[in-house]
């Protein structure tokens, strides 16, 4: 089995015309290239997968292709023809349309309505709905893919796979704006389906192929080459090549997804003077159960990174959550240092010593608009106070040692988190856990999410500090290779189950492959 | 490699909605409710099962009826209207003014109702216009054009009360057909009408879409602006309408016409089952809490109870029907504001 890098698409008068065709697409974020100079080719009448991790531009592609986000430079080019979209109307438009991931239904109208939203044509009358008409409409769309939904049910009392049908209906409406077949792009279709449904999804996806262009973007790459004809990868906002699917396997896909391994090994700085002591746990975990996962063992002794790794709906979010509380448990028993852990809240999560960084920092992780001296000392309020009253002598002295300590760059203790940089609001997050000084277990959920390469480093400089002075550490890490990384010890959870254990020790450490493995 | 399908099916997954077809609890609680407190009262009290006291209810609630008919299309936007008491204040006084009336010479008649219909639209609009425009919350520019509507009443009242005598007017409140009052012939049409509105128009489905999931009718090219200003106009009417029958009850315009309708409107719609955050509820859920609320307030004085203590019981019955009604969505760490 080969993998073959194309070279820059070019037009070829000879060839049949390509349904769609990005060239050198390029969209800056603040901090962030998410897209570097993509190529895409999309065939009429074929399947192509979209393959790539986390934060290898895969969504900003597919919102420029919807009119979502506008490029910065590079050519969307549409049946031969360039195009400029600036909005999903003028994307339809072109016959091109989108199954969002976050399925995009109005959960309190009928189907019927949301099929023919905001292009009821017949359907409305005066501002008066002709609801049989309506139906009518929306039939024929459920027609198209052979779906057997009342088209009047409410959207909301719909399973998740046939509210995907109604959203397939719905994108199908393009084909009334134009001539041309339509290339509809599916964004994790199936990441909420069950194994029934997926069938289904994908003989309608063979189906689409007849008379459509189909964008499919999954996860589980055993999908991808299952229902997709060619294979198309993303890395670090680049094309990185594509392969057929026949013949193909999922390691093929995933060499080309993360690269040449240990090409980046900022995360092993330092790490040959770490060991961690054989202790006894300090956090063990047995046998615990919540609404996304099941029967979970995990121990983590005093001074030691453990990595849980896992594709999307793994469960090892909720797992981290539930930890500190913050998501009900429904069986298991959690211990701290030999004391049974109380799940009941995140209040007593805190008083055990326990401190989590949330992924979402700006929602979860701080107030934006107080103060860096404020969000520090929000969970330990003792640490700044002499019986109820703030003392700000006091709160000033602990917050500057701090500033100081973490290096955290802002102008001035009072100065709003909100105005700092990513990196630097991360270390006050981090720090709110410190300044007690009464730290036992940290759950770090996505630490470096959103955050450049030199305040990455920091934050893995800061992590292993931490573990060496004895605090026991559960990362979710952002990519393979920061688990790697950083972790002494690796759990992988698949579908809702701790499934693999894998030492993670310096010197002898798993390479990504080893663990994509065991995830899918 | 595997097929996709996994082969363990017993993984526990993120919990799905099960399919809900046609009257779910949460929709019916409501009407049972209103018809538990209706059992309750008529076994305590015989006053209270008799025809003519159920005719009192009903003309009870004609006006909070009209007007949470229009809050009803707000609510379910999302959005919330506090200009209740000045769009009504200022039609109660116009509409005074321009029937016959001890003040001035007009005799417009059905036509002076109409134009303070208007007024109230117009009212409605500029709420609707300062939400969409200035990116004002609802709360406040409603607030405001409360405000303003209690100022226009205070300018057309200009310290003597206008005292109709216009027979039509005079007679809604008075005539009745079929043992109920005209107004509340009217107020049954306006919850027909308003459920028609919600049913069968664009602009009803709309503001139950906007209330559901805003951004997706964004995504589907639809613009939503004009949809919003529409239902604050709508709302509007309503409310001015309110007005004017409270000028027909009283014979005499008053700028305080609709002192305390606003939170009387809301907590009615909220109590049939109207959430706050939108998306939920509708004409007929609101219809039921106007009920509910006014069932409750004629209930408690026929069964005896100290009217030192209505007022306390009657909240706490409020704030025990919405706290079910919110029961099924709570979670851990929900954030209420």
């Amino acid at each position: 089995m080969t993998t073959n890098l194309q070279p820059h698409p070019e037009t070829d008068a000879s060839a049949p015309v390509n349904a769609l065709e990005v060239r050198g697409l390029v969209k800056h974020y603040p901090g962030v290239k998410a897209l570097d100079g993509v190529d895409l080719v999309v065939r009429q009448n074929e399947v192509l997968g979209l393959a790539g991790e986390n934060g290898a531009g895969k969504s900003t592609l597919l919102k420029a292709l919807v009119g979502l986000v506008r490029p910065d430079a590079g050519e969307i080019w549409v049946r031969g023809e360039k195009v400029r979209l600036r909005s999903v109307v003028e994307a339809a438009d072109h016959g091109i349309g989108m199954v969002f991931q976050e399925q995009s239904l109005v959960p309190n109208l009928t189907a019927a309505e949301n099929i023919v939203l905001g292009s009821e044509g017949p359907g409305v009358r005066r501002g008066i709905y002709r609801w049989d008409t309506m139906r009518k409409l929306a039939q024929e769309q459920l027609d198209k893919i052979g779906s057997h939904i009342d088209p009047l049910a409410r959207t909301d009392s719909l399973s998740f796979a046939e509210r995907q049908m109604v959203e397939i209906a719905k994108v199908l409406r393009i084909e009334e704006r134009t001539s041309h077949p339509p290339v509809i792009i599916l964004d994790e279709p199936t990441s909420v389906l069950e194994s029934k449904e997926i069938e289904t999804l994908f003989s309608q996806v063979r189906r689409l192929r007849e008379f459509a262009s189909v964008v499919f973007v999954s996860h589980r790459l055993d999908e991808v080459l299952d229902v997709c004809d060619r294979v198309a990868v993303l890395r670090g906002g680049q094309s990185v090549g594509e392969t057929p699917t026949a013949g193909a396997v999922p390691s093929d896909l995933h060499r080309l997804m993360i690269g040449s391994t240990g090409s980046d090994d900022h995360y092993h700085e330092g790490l040959s003077e770490r060991s961690v002591a054989d202790s006894e746990p300090r956090l063990v975990v047995k046998g615990m159960s919540g609404k996304t996962f099941r029967d979970v063992d995990l121990d983590v002794r005093a001074g030691e990174i453990v990595g849980i790794v896992g594709v999307h709906g793994s469960g090892r979010e909720d797992v981290c959550r539930a930890l500190f509380g913050a998501e009900p448990t429904l069986a298991g028993e959690v211990t701290l240092d030999g004391a049974k852990l109380d799940l009941s809240g995140t209040r007593a999560a805190v008083a055990s010593g326990i401190g989590y960084v949330p992924a979402e920092r700006k929602i979860e992780g701080m107030v934006g608009p107080m103060s860096v001296a404020d969000n520090m000392t929000l969970t330990k309020q003792k640490s700044r106070c002499a019986g109820p009253m703030v003392v700000p002598q006091k709160q000033a002295t602990l917050v500057d040692k701090w500033i100081e300590r973490l290096s955290i760059r802002t102008p001035h203790r009072g100065t709003q988190i909100g105005r700092l940089s990513g990196g630097n609001q991360q270390k006050v997050v981090l720090a709110r856990w410190l300044v007690a000084g009464d730290i036992r277990l940290l759950l770090l959920d996505h630490p470096t999410r959103g955050l450049d390469i030199g305040a990455r480093s920091e934050v893995y400089r800061l992590m292993r500090e931490l573990a060496n002075s004895g605090v026991a550490t559960v990362l979710l890490a952002d990519s393979l290779e920061e688990a790697i990384g950083m972790s002494d010890r690796i759990i992988v959870m698949n579908d809702g189950r701790a499934t693999k254990e894998v030492a993670c020790p310096s010197g002898g450490k798993p390479t990504p492959l080893d663990l994509v493995k065991e995830m899918v | 490699m595997t097929s996709p399908a996994k082969a363990d099916d017993e993984v526990v997954r993120a919990p799905r909605p099960q399919p809900r077809r046609g009257v779910s609890l949460g929709d019916a609680g409501p009407p049972i409710a209103l018809v538990v407190i209706i059992g309750i009262f008529s076994l305590l009290s015989p006053d209270f099962r008799t025809i003519a006291n159920l005719q009192n209810v009903m003309d009870a609630a004609a006006v909070l009826a009209v007007a949470t008919c229009g809050i009803s299309f707000v609510l379910m936007m999302g959005s919330i209207d506090l200009s209740v008491p000045g769009v009504m204040g200022a039609s109660a006084i116009a509409v005074a003014l321009l029937v016959a009336n001890n003040r001035n010479d007009n005799d417009l008649g059905l036509l002076g109702v109409l134009v303070a219909v208007l007024l109230g639209a117009a009212l409605g609009c500029l709420s609707g216009m300062a939400l969409v425009s200035l990116k004002v919350p609802s709360f406040m520019t409603t607030l405001g054009v409360s405000a303003v509507g209690l100022g226009i009443a205070t300018l057309m009242f200009s310290g003597v009360q206008p005292n109709i005598s216009d027979a039509m007017l005079r007679g809604w409140a008075v005539n009745r057909f079929l043992g109920l009052a005209y107004l509340t012939w009217i107020a049954l049409g306006c919850v027909l009408v308003g459920w028609l509105i919600q049913r069968y128009s664009r602009l009803g489905r709309y503001a139950y879409a906007i209330g559901g999931a805003e951004e997706v009718l964004a995504l589907s090219g639809v613009k939503v602006a004009p949809y919003k200003v529409a239902v604050f106009t709508l709302a509007g009417s309503f409310y001015a309408l309110a007005g004017v029958m409270v000028t027909s009850q009283l014979s005499a315009g008053l700028v305080q016409a609709g002192k305390g309708y606003d939170f009387a409107a809301i907590t009615a719609a909220v109590v049939g089952g109207t959430l706050l955050t939108g998306g939920r509820g509708g004409v007929l859920h609101s219809a039921v809490g106007v009920l509910l609320v006014i069932v409750l307030q004629n209930g408690l004085v026929q069964i005896g109870v100290s009217p030192y203590w209505q007022g306390g019981v009657q909240g706490l019955i409020v704030v025990a029907a919405v706290s079910a009604a919110v029961l099924p969505q709570r979670r851990r760490n929900q954030v209420t504001k």
